[in-house]
């Protein structure tokens, strides 16, 4: 018997969350394999359509990381991440989709372990509320 | 010069978009000099048998309203496009699913049981709902069946080219009929409206781009001159295309997107999250109070807003059922 284990896309950004993970990897700190990861510039740059994608294209759950408040390389696009993955949830919830699939966190370049938890904690949560029903349909 | 030959038929429709054929006023007369329509169930008595007589390719354009929800939608597409040379998706039904679209929400069950047993005036105390067959003493009698999701017309067959709108403009519409005339049509799959969003055509001032809170069209009595999006009244003009003059605009109604989406937007709902998302909450973003979720709470359905016209064209299509 196979267990389910969660495909999860995280769009991380260039100047802190992806110098989160490659911190995590440099410091071998084990986490789930279960992430692949895309490397925006900036969390503002995620669009919609890309997360949405990602879900059509057979991801259990979608993460996008970019700078703490404040921090963004790019002054406020973290902001704009943050009010568009706010807006997907509820639209994902009206598809029938559990909000729960997509997260937002900020991750800055030193928090490797925090990374870590993050990927840990979401392969947690999604491998219980099982695999995206976007996936098997046509 | 040989008479072209038109054909108009609905499927999934208001019936909206059969009018504004006529919306076209004198130039009906143009379109009548120019073609004999032999097929259009709404004004001629042409029956479908006639058409699967005629030989393949033998109407020049096929103008198709609605989109395709049962079975018989879906064999008059492929009927009709076997037909004709040219087959136009007309209005935003068959462009993009439309209004009828937004029964991806449901499914067959959920629409029956709301239509034919919930829905408030209903007595049916023996629960009778339409079956695809039922055996009578005569004989067996069939209905088309009734899909579970609402698809647009590309979804079923080949379109050459699509009319926006709901319904089309007639300006799009006569310019449309013209471009046929002089045989001087865009490459095939081309959308016949311009390139350029709702906001090239509107009237309005537009200004700083940033709002605070979002008005339901009742709540506020919007400026005249004043962008309405600015106003913190939900316009979709950003993600649509334009062509429409932004009619509805001038009139103090917001755009809602029937245009469907710009050249270049993957999604129209998708692309106006995004813009929206930009744009709402700017001065907040200084302040210690930002809270990103009250903000985004003022949105109450962006289902039904950003995808009011295009939920069949869209990456999700429709709502996950639960078994």
């Amino acid at each position: 018997m196979t267990e389910f284990k969660p495909r999860i896309v995280g769009f991380l950004c260039n100047w802190c969350s992806y110098a989160g993970a490659d911190l995590a990897g440099v410091s071998r700190i084990q986490y789930p394999s279960t992430l692949r990861i895309v490397r925006v510039m900036c969390s503002g740059r995620v669009d919609p359509i890309f997360i949405i994608e990602a879900f059509r294209s057979g991801a259990d759950g979608v993460l996008v990381a970019g700078c703490h408040p404040g921090d963004c390389h790019y002054l406020a696009g973290n902001y704009k991440a943050e009010r568009r993955v706010a807006m997907l949830k509820k639209l994902l919830e009206q598809f029938g989709v559990e909000p729960e699939r997509l997260k937002l966190d900020w991750v800055s370049a030193s928090e490797g372990d925090r990374f870590a938890r993050i990927i840990k904690d979401m392969t947690e949560e999604i491998s219980k509320i099982g695999p995206s029903a976007l996936k098997t349909r046509g | 010069m040989e008479k072209l030959k038109f054909a108009f038929y609905w499927a999934a429709s208001c019936g909206g978009c059969e009018i504004a054929v006529l919306d076209i006023n004198e130039k009906i007369l143009d379109v009548v000099a120019l073609a004999d329509i032999v097929f259009w169930p709404v004004a001629m008595d042409i029956k479908y048998k006639d058409v699967e007589a005629m030989p393949d390719k033998s109407i020049d354009v096929c103008f198709f309203n609605g989109s395709i929800r049962t079975e018989e939608q879906e064999h008059m597409a492929k009927l009709l496009r076997k037909k004709s040379k040219v087959l136009v998706a007309f209005g935003s039904c068959a462009h993009l699913g439309g209004i009828p679209g937004l029964a991806n929400i449901a499914n067959k069950k959920e629409v029956f049981d709301r239509a034919y047993l919930q829905s408030p005036s209903t007595q049916n105390p023996s629960a009778v709902t339409p079956q695809t067959s039922v055996q009578m003493k005569e004989g067996t009698l069939t209905l088309p069946e009734f899909y579970d999701t609402v698809k647009t017309l590309d979804n079923v067959v080949e379109v050459d080219y699509y009319l926006p709108g709901c319904p089309p403009p007639a300006k799009q519409v006569a310019q449309a009929v013209e471009a046929i005339a002089k045989n001087e049509l865009p490459p095939r799959g081309s959308v016949l409206a311009p390139q350029r969003s709702v906001c090239d055509e509107c009237p309005r001032k537009k200004e700083k781009k940033k709002i605070s809170t979002i008005h339901r069209v009742y709540e506020i009595t919007p400026e005249p001159e004043k962008c309405l999006l600015e106003q913190g009244i939900l316009c979709m003009g950003p993600a649509t295309r334009g062509g429409c003059e932004a009619q509805c605009i001038s009139a103090d109604m917001p755009c809602t997107g029937c245009g469907g989406p710009c050249p270049n937007e993957v999604e129209q709902g998708a692309a106006m999250i995004s813009a929206l998302s930009s744009i709402l909450g700017l001065d907040e973003e200084k302040e210690k109070s930002y809270d990103a979720e009250k903000l985004v709470a003022q949105i109450k359905d962006p289902l039904g807003t950003f995808y009011r016209y295009s939920l069949p064209a869209s990456r999700l299509r429709r709502r996950v059922m639960k078994e």
